[in-house]
């Protein structure tokens, strides 16, 4: 009973050193955004609560929490309360997969990536309820594209990810970055270079974000399927948007980029130095380089059309995909591994 | 084997706790006056003046049947991909027919205009 209790406390303490860093991560993504987004468009940004505006990101959650949540009256109460819910909770849950480091990693389940993709596919679902709850012309319309996004460039995804599963041989995602070890030229992005353009342009529309927002267009249809919402309500979308957003950047580098790995790893004369060792620093920054790019796409592109967006999804990517995984399949099948270790 | 997914469940059942908390603590914090005018669906300062629950386009609903064909699609090249070094060439041959029928139903489609969105 005692060891039962205590290995339950200590996968909950696990689950803590996970979401409580996940939640500060999001909120200083959102300073950041704003910051780098300023410095890119010459203004200076959020700089006036604490030091370079370091707590800009608290306050902004102080501020929502005293906010009103509204429940419009035309609504569908339960499931103007419950879709909200429906976004964070899987955008949360999909990080129990996550390895951050060999053995780190909460739950070690072999068929990692298919959870995670499974996950990430109930998302829409939050999106959905919202924009039919609401019974709002904007949040239906909202919804309506966003749902027929996500769900499109699900599919494009899935294939890229099919793309690494044939290089790895594996789902487990420990097994898929151990399998690029012996230095940058290892890494699955130069053989699947095709893949993991596409499923890091699939990442963008997938969480609907520039230059593929047009489900939240706020020139058209305002906010889109979240416009009726406030407050607490609205903070949930809010941070399972950029939970998801590092989701992303997180599995890209640990699918097509090493990892933990070290990029020096092969490089003679620093064997053995902490340059060439593998270690959680490595994968975070190369989270962060991701990340970046997420806020520099949204700074510098112009929206993109829907229709040019389901062109792009259906007509490009799919059969690039469908094509590269059959290319990648027959390198494993006729064993010419020039990747791998 | 099931054992490993304990873990999950566990973050499933904080992650509801943390979002209904999240939830609550707005509720309690935040002001709560209510008003018709408020309570009105938003939309750009006009009255609502028809339900929003209207008739939408028919392409929605063609996107959401593709999507199902081909999310099942990779669903079956998940254990594919997984097991090919061993399966060799009959493996990856039986996939290329199986793609194959696949393309020949995507070509349809795309001749057809389902994924024409002018």
């Amino acid at each position: 009973m005692m060891d039962h209790l205590m290995a339950l406390g200590w996968i909950l303490i696990k689950i803590l050193a996970i979401t409580i860093p996940l939640i500060l991560a999001v909120a200083f993504l959102t300073l950041a955004e704003r910051r780098v987004i300023g410095a890119m468009q010459v203004r200076i940004g959020p700089n006036r609560v604490g030091p370079w505006g370091l707590f800009q990101p608290f306050a902004d959650v102080i501020k929502l929490l005293m906010k009103e949540v509204i429940l419009p009256a035309k609504s569908n109460r339960f499931l103007f309360v419950l879709a909200p819910m429906l976004t964070l909770i899987p955008a949360l849950v999909a990080w129990a997969v996550i390895p951050f480091e060999e053995g780190m990693v909460l739950a070690q389940i072999d068929a990692g990536l298919l959870y995670v993709l499974a996950l990430t596919s109930v998302g829409v679902y939050g999106v959905i309820i919202a924009g039919w709850a609401s019974n709002s012309k904007y949040a239906f319309l909202g919804a309506m594209r966003s749902a027929a996004q996500i769900v499109s460039y699900e599919i494009a995804m899935g294939f890229a990810l099919v793309g690494v599963l044939v290089a790895a041989g594996s789902l487990n995602l420990t097994e898929i970055v151990l399998g690029q070890q012996g230095g940058i030229w290892n890494w699955y992005f130069i053989p699947l270079f095709p893949l993991f353009i596409i499923y890091f342009i699939s990442g963008v529309a997938e969480t609907n974000r520039a230059p593929f927002d047009v489900a939240e267009g706020e020139s058209e249809i305002v906010a889109g399927f979240h416009v009726e919402y406030s407050g607490a309500a609205f903070a949930l979308f809010f941070l399972g948007e950029y939970a998801n957003m590092i989701l992303i950047s997180l599995l890209a580098a640990l699918m097509f980029m090493g990892g933990w790995l070290s990029p020096l790893e092969a490089v003679p004369g620093i064997e053995g130095t902490f340059l060439a060792a593998p270690s959680i620093v490595w994968l975070l920054l190369k989270t962060m380089f991701f990340l970046f790019l997420f806020l520099w796409f949204r700074a510098t592109f112009p929206r993109y059309r829907y229709d040019q967006i389901m062109r792009l999804g259906w007509k490009v990517f799919i059969p690039i995909t469908i094509v590269w995984i059959l290319v990648v399949a027959l390198f494993v099948v006729k064993q010419w591994l020039w990747w791998a270790p | 084997m099931l054992a490993e997914y304990f873990p999950v469940l566990i973050f499933l059942g904080v992650a509801t706790g943390l979002s209904i908390v999240l939830l609550l603590v707005g509720a309690i914090l935040g002001p709560n006056k209510s008003s018709d005018d408020k309570m009105a669906p938003y939309e750009c300062g006009f009255e609502a003046f028809e339900d929003a629950r209207m008739k939408f386009d028919v392409r929605y609903y063609l996107v959401a049947i593709l999507f199902i064909i081909f999310d099942l699609e990779i669903a079956f090249l998940f254990p594919w991909a997984v097991v090919l070094d061993k399966t060799g060439m009959v493996g990856l041959i039986a996939m290329t027919i199986f793609l194959t029928i696949l393309v020949i139903g995507f070509i349809y489609e795309w001749k057809k205009g389902a994924l024409e969105w002018e």
